[in-house]
């Protein structure tokens, strides 16, 4: 018989160190999706822990975004597996997904633009209060008890983020920035593990955008979540990540921290080209 | 006297109109399809209240509830054969379903009630009414009442409770709603199931207004109806209303005044030139597309 020989495999994902001895909230072994043969992304793997900050970048068209459609099962991967804490999602449609923990915002806000600020943030807490059909027809009508808590809990989440006095307004009649934020506060509202996201600093100036930061960190703090964000806006993304992916013709080509990241010539590369010889 | 007679067995016409379309727009408004066999399933819920009454022997009021229960079965029985796995297919596969289902829904009539007309049972008796020189027909005013009724509990619905809340975001934003938690599926479900009850009160109330339900009965005011809703502005629940209810107006104005022979053309020229000038209908939303 020959001699057993054991050798350690180096870990494929990183996570902060508070979050060792936990489950990550978020775990890809391999996904991967082609249309019509041509990969879009491949071989993806990553972990995320349950309270880290994360960041995906990448030149534009590497795959982030088909990334997020993957994570929330808008697409269906041709090849690996999402574990949302823990669980395989696979095959499940992205209502049943939400429900399990995961919410996102949007590149282009997709707000319902003709519903009311407060009735876009009662839209996510709605679906995932555990009431049939029959009871929202028959408490409905009146002006029941649940209703009054969605009521509370939808103007509390308002209130993290300074809007309250908006919520009789209509959604679509907002300026950017508070649509931009309402939109984060639908996604909270659905009440994840894990919030994705895409590109939340697009079209904001400096000061808005250090707001921002700011409020994704409260957000971590305070619901005590994961957040995965794409992002071009390096500042941010150097600022409040804690683990980064780039991803390059959609494959992931670096992680690590800020620091290691910024240095990585591979990521300098795919970002700028190669150096002439 | 005959001017206000007129109107009002036009109003409790295109009330029934208006019920009818109200069913074209959710579906369209929520599912993004037309149901062409919209209209049959009005002549399902005729025939079945037949059945309840005339065969069976049911109270008149019962037999109308549970023909409201036969097409709510119909209705998503349908959805889920036909609809459901075409849910990513283009609209032209669809819309051709659709009109298929039309046509087995009016065979299967034909081939279980044979073509002729029956005649439909008076399930209301209410004496006319009398105001002055006014006489108004006791049905149209039931129908009017009942139908009213309807419309406000139905903007209600939509307007206050979850279910309703998760409609609209549907029709506004599909895969934004799913990504909220909002299943589709059941609330396409729950849209067909709800047109399909209007469609039945509307078959009812058609009946009764008519005396005869034959196979085909479904399909003239399913399609008045579908105009109504485009007149209203597809995907609108007050245009379908309106529309509903202008349409029956004109047509029995056109049938006093003009011409009986011609009261449909009259109608679908009146459409024309309202889609003339408001491409989407009265109250449609105009989309500006971002350049």
């Amino acid at each position: 018989m020959a001699e057993r020989v054991m050798v350690p495999v180096p870990p494929k994902a990183i996570i902060p160190s508070r979050d060792v001895g936990k489950r990550p909230i978020l775990e890809t072994h391999h996904l991967g999706i082609e249309f019509g043969g041509l990969k879009a992304v491949d071989d993806i793997d990553f972990a995320i822990g349950p309270s880290e900050i994360c960041g995906l970048i990448g030149p534009n068209g590497a795959g982030k975004t088909t990334v997020f459609n993957l994570l929330t099962n808008v697409y269906q991967p041709t090849r690996g597996t999402i574990l949302l804490d823990g669980y395989d999602t696979k095959g499940l449609t992205p209502d049943r997904v939400n429900r399990m923990g995961i919410a996102r915002t949007f590149q282009n806000i997709r707000l319902f633009s003709n519903m009311s600020v407060l009735d876009n943030v009662k839209i996510g807490l709605h679906a995932n209060m555990k009431t049939g059909f029959l009871s929202s027809i028959t408490h409905g009508f009146g002006y029941s008890k649940a209703e009054k808590e969605a009521d509370e809990q939808a103007i509390e989440l308002l209130k993290f983020f300074n809007m309250e006095h908006l919520k009789d307004h209509q959604a679509g009649a907002l300026p950017y920035g508070a649509q931009r934020r309402l939109e984060i506060v639908r996604a909270l509202a659905t009440k994840p593990g894990i919030l994705l996201l895409d590109e939340p600093a697009a079209g904001m100036n400096p000061s808005e955008t250090a707001e921002l930061m700011e409020n994704i960190r409260r957000i971590r703090d305070k619901f005590n979540i994961a957040i995965m964000l794409i992002e071009h806006d390096m500042n941010l993304v150097m600022g409040i990540c804690e683990g980064i992916c780039v991803l390059n013709y959609g494959r992931i080509i670096a992680k690590g921290t800020p620091d290691e990241i910024k240095n990585n010539p591979k990521v300098i590369e795919a970002y700028l080209g190669k150096k002439a010889e | 006297m005959n001017f206000l007679s007129n109107l009002i067995s036009g109003l409790s016409l295109g009330s029934i109109y208006a019920l009818i379309a109200l069913g074209y727009t959710m579906v369209y408004g929520i599912a993004k399809m037309l149901n062409f066999a919209h209209g049959d399933i009005i002549m399902v819920g005729a025939f079945a209240s037949i059945v309840f009454i005339n065969n069976l022997g049911l109270p008149m009021i019962l037999g109308v509830l549970l023909s409201i229960v036969v097409c709510v079965a119909v209705g998503v029985l349908v959805e889920k054969i036909a609809y459901k796995p075409l849910r990513s297919a283009p609209p032209l596969s669809v819309l051709i379903t659709a009109i298929g289902v039309s046509y087995f829904l009016q065979s299967l009539a034909q081939l279980i009630f044979g073509t002729n007309q029956k005649a439909f049972p008076k399930f209301i008796q209410v004496a006319p009414v009398q105001i002055g020189e006014l006489t108004i027909k006791g049905e149209s005013i039931v129908t009017l009442a009942v139908t009213v009724a309807i419309m406000i509990a139905l903007t209600l619905f939509i307007n206050k409770t979850r279910m309703g809340k998760a409609m609209r975001a549907v029709s506004e934003d599909r895969q934004a709603a799913e990504l909220m938690g909002i299943s589709v599926n059941r609330t396409i479900t729950i849209t067909f199931a709800i047109g399909s009850a209007l469609a039945s009160v509307a078959g009812s109330f058609y009946g009764l207004t008519y005396s005869f339900i034959g196979p085909y009965t479904g399909s003239m005011p399913g399609i008045k109806a579908f105009v109504a809703a485009v007149f209203g502005g597809i995907g609108s629940i007050p245009g379908a209303m309106i529309g509903g209810i202008l349409l029956g107006i004109i047509e029995n104005m056109a049938k006093a005044y003009i011409s009986t022979e011609l009261s449909d053309a009259i109608v679908f020229g009146v459409l024309i030139i309202v889609l003339l000038f408001k491409p989407t209908g009265l109250l449609g939303k105009k989309i500006n597309e971002k350049v």
